[in-house]
């Protein structure tokens, strides 16, 4: 029975136990973030301006959900919520590598020739491995994570539950919308392992009763998802292999450097400035 | 003395039902329930306020404007307001009277036996009628989903049960 911490006052007083914690947010709010700006990136190019409405109110949600754990890494003394998530040099951020990955050929500004399948194989599998981490995080040792775990999946259901109905209509459309589902799947799945790092601390993550071990989120996962993708159809991308650089140690790609610079562009002409 | 600060605190309670939901203006952020408590000690009223959705942009707003309503109150020298993770908001927390303020404005309450898995049987906030289809659960805002009634032929936006 691991011990468990009520307060940011509480935790701050076991360096030990702060120190896992605020890896964690990090991971948390990064994975958010990131994944909101690639998201935000789609406005105005969805299928269909229904569409643009929901993947848009999808994204505040998540964007809201950043800045929830980054509030929680200012209680804890951190810094401030708004300097965390703009004015971290790159390879402080814990992302995994899959919420950093762009949304397909070209850019938002010019000539944007983004793949909706990856959009919607992306999304789901975040979405699914968002869930049960969600799931996970309820019994954790720190209460107000717990509290904003249980929080964050009532909104979270209909994200999912969206990208879901994404799948069933087209795995059950036209040979050309399975074939383009399968291969953002097996694009996914190059990512997929990013998820359940834990990264250099993963150990004392787990030891602190933080969250359960990458394994059983993956295992939890992998079982969840043959399920689901049988159930529409699609072929199981196999076992994913491993990721070569992890975002969760500070390692990414050009592309995020490039999705960051461009997120925090604003916040850096005038950090002091009232929003 | 302890009459004294209740009456205080109940001036403050009367004072907020007078506060709008910014995006909703003819609700009370009482009425939608989304007032946990209020204290006053020696002139420095705290209110405990729970955020319908994390990522509502209102809610900075919905502070300045709550800070700026019990401010006007005689005996009040400070105004805490307070986002509070716990208890966490549900839509059944708005009131009955919340309810029939939200039909005034074309926004159908949500759905008592709010189930997320379920289906749900929202009526018309215009003409009443169960004949009504899910457009898009994502609305225009983010407690929001789009509806259309077939009986009279409007689109209406509902509250997302959470």
């Amino acid at each position: 029975m691991t011990k468990q911490y009520n307060t940011p006052e509480e935790a701050k007083q076991d360096q030990q136990f702060c120190g896992a914690l605020v890896e964690l947010m990090y991971q948390l709010a990064d994975d958010d973030l990131i994944i909101s700006h690639r998201g935000s990136e789609w406005l105005g190019l969805c299928p269909h301006i229904e569409e643009d409405v929901a993947f848009s109110s999808i994204t505040q949600d998540t964007m809201g959900h950043a800045a929830m754990y980054y509030q929680m890494l200012e209680e804890l003394g951190i810094g401030k919520a708004d300097d965390l998530a703009h004015l971290r040099q790159t390879e402080e951020y814990k992302n995994a590598v899959l919420t950093e990955r762009v949304n397909g050929e070209g850019d938002y500004m010019e000539n944007p020739d983004y793949d909706w399948g990856y959009a919607i194989a992306r999304n789901y599998t975040y979405e699914m491995f968002k869930k049960i981490r969600l799931d996970s995080l309820e019994a954790s040792s720190y209460t107000p994570l717990a509290d904003a775990a249980k929080k964050i999946k009532r909104e979270q259901f209909y994200h999912l539950y969206h990208w879901g109905v994404w799948l069933s209509q087209l795995s059950d459309s036209t040979v050309e919308a399975q074939t383009r589902l399968n291969a953002a799947f097996a694009k996914t799945w190059e990512d997929v392992d990013s998820l359940f790092d834990l990264g250099p601390k993963a150990d004392a993550l787990v030891q602190a009763g933080l969250v359960p071990s990458g394994d059983e989120l993956r295992t939890t996962f992998l079982n969840t998802m043959k399920e689901k993708l049988a159930g529409y159809n699609l072929v199981w991308p196999g076992e994913p292999a491993p990721v070569g650089e992890s975002g969760r140690d500070g390692l990414h790609s050009e592309a995020f450097v490039d999705a960051i610079t461009q997120l925090s562009e604003v916040y850096k002409l005038a950090p002091q400035a009232n929003w | 003395m302890q009459d004294t600060f209740s009456s205080l605190e109940q001036k403050v309670w009367d004072k907020l039902q007078q506060v709008t939901d910014p995006e909703i203006t003819s609700v009370s952020l009482v009425e939608m329930g989304m007032v946990d408590g209020v204290q006053v000690d020696g002139g420095i009223a705290t209110v405990r306020m729970i955020p319908t959705f994390v990522g509502c942009p209102a809610l900075s707003m919905m502070e300045s404007d709550v800070t700026k309503a019990v401010s006007e109150l005689e005996g009040i020298t400070e105004v805490n307001v307070i986002f509070l993770k716990n208890p966490i908001w549900t839509s059944d927390r708005i009131t009955a009277e919340g309810r029939e303020r939200l039909k005034e404005v074309g926004i159908a309450p949500p759905p008592l036996e709010s189930k997320q898995e379920g289906v749900w049987e929202i009526e018309c906030p215009y003409c009443g009628s169960p004949r009504t289809v899910l457009d898009n659960i994502f609305g225009p805002t983010a407690c929001r989903s789009i509806f259309y009634c077939s009986t009279c032929k409007n689109p209406f936006e509902a509250i997302k049960p959470v």
